[in-house]
């Protein structure tokens, strides 16, 4: 761009100029995506109108008509879309839960195994993890559902543990509790007893701050926890009654089950995602720089204050932002679940309710905007933790 | 004059080293190291010696039908019989060569990329990308010079697996590229396109796209355009793919000094110059072991093509174990499945980590 700098030169035609030029490179950029817009809704509005589809949301009363094999809220054969949605939604919701949880726990076993000094623990990590992550999580829940959960024996002749856990072709069966009388009073003892604790923690931190007298806080809520509730029991008896599957005729009946593609998806998930955890964990821990782990010995803390003062809350700041994209991945992945037909909310309501209806656009709209919701409310809290927790540099 | 000799030093203590050493200091060193190393012997020998048995030594290796499989362990005659099936699925088999003439191009045309003192490489390299699949592509589908013709629904298995993943990739990365510069461009109307594209296409898992690119593409299109199957799913994995590219691109894009920016600026570059001759050459170099890990994820992906009913090699093996004539042979069916796929993944991370490592060279000071 010319600058006044020369007068008499002249100025470059009004094309050269870098800002009409982003201008005009927007409208067109704009222009043409509303204009792909309009003929793809021009297009599909013809199509709908060619095949008879009305589109808008009124399927979602109508009745579903099919049954479901895991329903965690009640659901009947005449209720409607609408339900079948939130049936799904639940039922990956809870394969999701389970599987962060259990990913979690296993990966950061294995993280720190991989740098364990022992050798033959911490190669065998790594023969976990250059196994595990470099076979398709849908092939591993195949592995675990045809190969060996449907291969399983049958009721009659379950694996069984300890005579509470039986475990078939049908399933997991497990120990159900319900709450007998004395569940209420265990349970006011045991919210007053956390409320208290938490009262205290704040006191005893406060004194801390003031007198630096430390005061033995974790001791004395597991004290505390185990004294009052255990107080009822004694008073009132067993807050909770325990149902034990049994076997009646071909099937077990009581207890709690989790059917088997259930347990192959949250097994699969889990073996999977623990294995990128474990490596966003090593390195996490290796990223703490070495003079710190120095530093802190010099002053004389025990290892293990070194581990949790120093190091951990360091690396979590380089673990926590990966670790978080892995439990989005492990929530989409759950949608794996279409290919052995757990009924997750892809398999139940983009695939059983979109064949019955025909209304692909409303269906698929809805399920991609969960997922989306997901992602944007997970991404949302990661910006938020980052900026908590960024490095204040001097 | 007296001299002082030195004695001879004394032999380090027969215990810190040879293999007694090694042994004390990796897994003997303390009480819980010397527990767990017990704790991972045990583990070892309840897990390899019973799976060696079923997968070697009392495996059945030889014969035709299920008969064969006599002993307890795994019967490998399914996967030998069904071999040609699980690579090519159901192409005809006196066209096979076509496949695997395609391959061999593949990997006669590719090897000179990775002679490091190859001259010209990247002119070389863009040759290859254009001619490859054309050339491919009138191999595999056929339909000209005389060839058959071989629609895309007899397409299958690992041969499969592997077009839908360097389609993909190939597909991904220049859109993938597009959409990273458009993500740090500086007019805001194209940067707000680029970023909800990308943050869409990432938001939602590959199922639903590949679902959506299956049951709603056909109503997004005018009368009479249609696409076949394999094209629907290829469409649905390269946006979803070029998604997961664009941000590796732009990490790289970010990881380039302000410094080279103007530097072009002030050689008079314009933007198209600018990014191409000097930042997109940098920025790819630093990022192609983050493309080859997308790569390996996309690997990995095209399994869920089974899903619409595609076979590739997951859904060929898949197939074949519910044939009534091989009933319960799904172990060894995945197994060998998880074999290949692992041996292609494994190859490729450890490709990306040697890049790594030669990357690496003049961006450290």
């Amino acid at each position: 761009m010319q600058t006044s700098a020369n007068a008499s030169h002249p100025k470059g035609s009004v094309w050269t100029d870098p800002k009409v030029r982003a201008w005009i490179f927007q409208i067109l950029a704009v222009i043409a995506v509303v204009a792909l817009g309009w003929f793809l809704f021009d297009n599909t509005q013809t199509n709908l109108d060619k095949r008879g589809i009305t589109s808008g949301f009124s399927f979602l009363n109508n009745s579903a008509g099919f049954g479901i094999a895991q329903h965690l809220i009640e659901y009947t054969e005449s209720d409607s879309y609408g339900r079948v949605f939130v049936i799904g939604l639940l039922n990956t919701l809870l394969v999701s839960g389970i599987g962060i949880v259990g990913a979690t726990l296993l990966g950061f076993i294995l993280g720190i195994a991989r740098l364990s000094p022992n050798w033959l623990v911490n190669k065998l990590a790594t023969i976990y993890i250059e196994t595990f992550r470099n076979i398709p999580p849908l092939l591993q829940i195949f592995f675990w559902y045809f190969a060996v959960m449907l291969a399983m024996p049958s009721p009659k002749q379950s694996l069984e543990f300890g005579s509470m856990f039986f475990i078939n072709n049908r399933g997991l069966y497990l120990p159900s509790p319900s709450a007998t009388d004395a569940f209420t009073p265990f349970l006011i003892a045991l919210v007053l007893t956390i409320v208290a604790i938490v009262f205290m923690v704040r006191w005893g931190r406060a004194r801390f701050e003031k007198t630096g007298q430390p005061f033995p806080l974790l001791l004395t809520s597991l004290a505390m926890l185990l004294v009052i509730p255990g107080l009822t029991i004694v008073l009132w008896g067993n807050p909770l009654s325990w149902q034990i599957p049994e076997l009646k005729g071909f099937n077990f009946r009581g207890g709690w089950v989790m059917i088997p593609e259930l347990i192959a998806l949250t097994l699969a998930l889990t073996i999977y995602t623990a294995a990128f955890i474990a490596e966003i964990v090593r390195s996490g821990i290796q990223a703490v720089n070495h003079g710190q782990t120095e530093a802190a010995r010099s002053l004389g803390l025990p290892a293990g204050k070194i581990l949790r003062l120093v190091v951990i809350p360091q690396s979590l700041r380089v673990i926590i932002p990966p670790l978080t994209s892995q439990y989005l991945n492990l929530a989409k992945n759950s949608s794996l679940a279409a290919g052995i037909g757990y009924p997750d909310m892809v398999s139940l309501f983009a695939g059983t309710v979109l064949n019955q209806t025909g209304q692909a656009i409303e269906v698929i709209a809805i399920t991609m905007s969960v997922y989306l919701a997901i992602s944007i409310s997970i991404s949302l809290f990661m910006n938020w933790y980052n900026k908590r927790i960024a490095l204040i540099e001097r | 004059m007296q001299t002082h000799t030195f004695k001879p030093d004394l032999p380090p203590p027969r215990l810190s080293v040879g293999a007694l050493g090694w042994l004390r200091s990796n897994l003997f060193s303390s009480v819980p190291n010397t527990l767990l190393t017990i704790v991972a012997v045990y583990l070892i020998w309840l897990m390899i010696p019973p799976l060696l048995d079923w997968a070697f030594f009392s495996a059945d290796w030889v014969g035709t039908t299920r008969a064969d499989c006599t002993s307890d362990g795994a019967c490998w005659v399914f996967i030998q019989q069904r071999f040609g099936q699980f690579m090519y699925g159901f192409y005809p088999t006196e066209l096979r060569w076509r496949v695997d003439l395609t391959l061999w191009a593949a990997i006669i045309g590719a090897a000179p990329l990775f002679v490091p003192q190859m001259p010209r490489k990247a002119m070389y390299g863009l040759g290859f990308l254009v001619v490859y699949p054309i050339l491919a592509y009138v191999l595999l589908h056929g339909g000209h010079f005389g060839l058959e013709t071989v629609p895309t629904s007899r397409w299958g298995g690992l041969m499969l697996t592997l077009v839908i993943a360097s389609v993909g990739i190939a597909g991904a990365l220049p859109l993938g590229i597009l959409l990273a510069l458009g993500r740090r461009s500086e007019m805001p109307a194209i940067r707000v396109i680029c970023v909800t594209f990308i943050e869409f296409w990432r938001g939602v898992p590959l199922i639903t796209v590949l679902f959506m690119s299956s049951v709603m593409l056909p109503l997004f299109l005018p009368e009479g355009m249609s696409f076949d199957k394999l094209m629907r799913a290829l469409i649905g994995v390269i946006l979803f793919q070029s998604a997961y590219i664009a941000e590796v691109v732009r990490g790289g894009l970010q990881a380039i000094p302000k410094g080279q920016y103007e530097a072009a600026a002030a050689m008079g570059l314009g933007y198209w110059r600018m990014m191409g001759l000097v930042i997109l050459p940098q920025a790819l170099k630093m990022v192609i072991p983050g493309i080859v890990n997308t790569f390996i994820a996309l690997f990995k992906d095209t399994s869920l093509v089974i899903i619409i009913g595609l076979f590739d090699l997951l859904n060929s093996i898949k197939q074949a174990t519910t044939d009534p004539a091989w009933l319960g042979m799904s172990t060894e069916g995945y197994v060998f499945a998880a074999l290949v796929y692992w041996i292609f993944c494994f190859g490729m991370s450890r490709y990306s980590m040697h890049l790594e490592r030669k990357l690496d060279t003049g961006h450290k000071r």
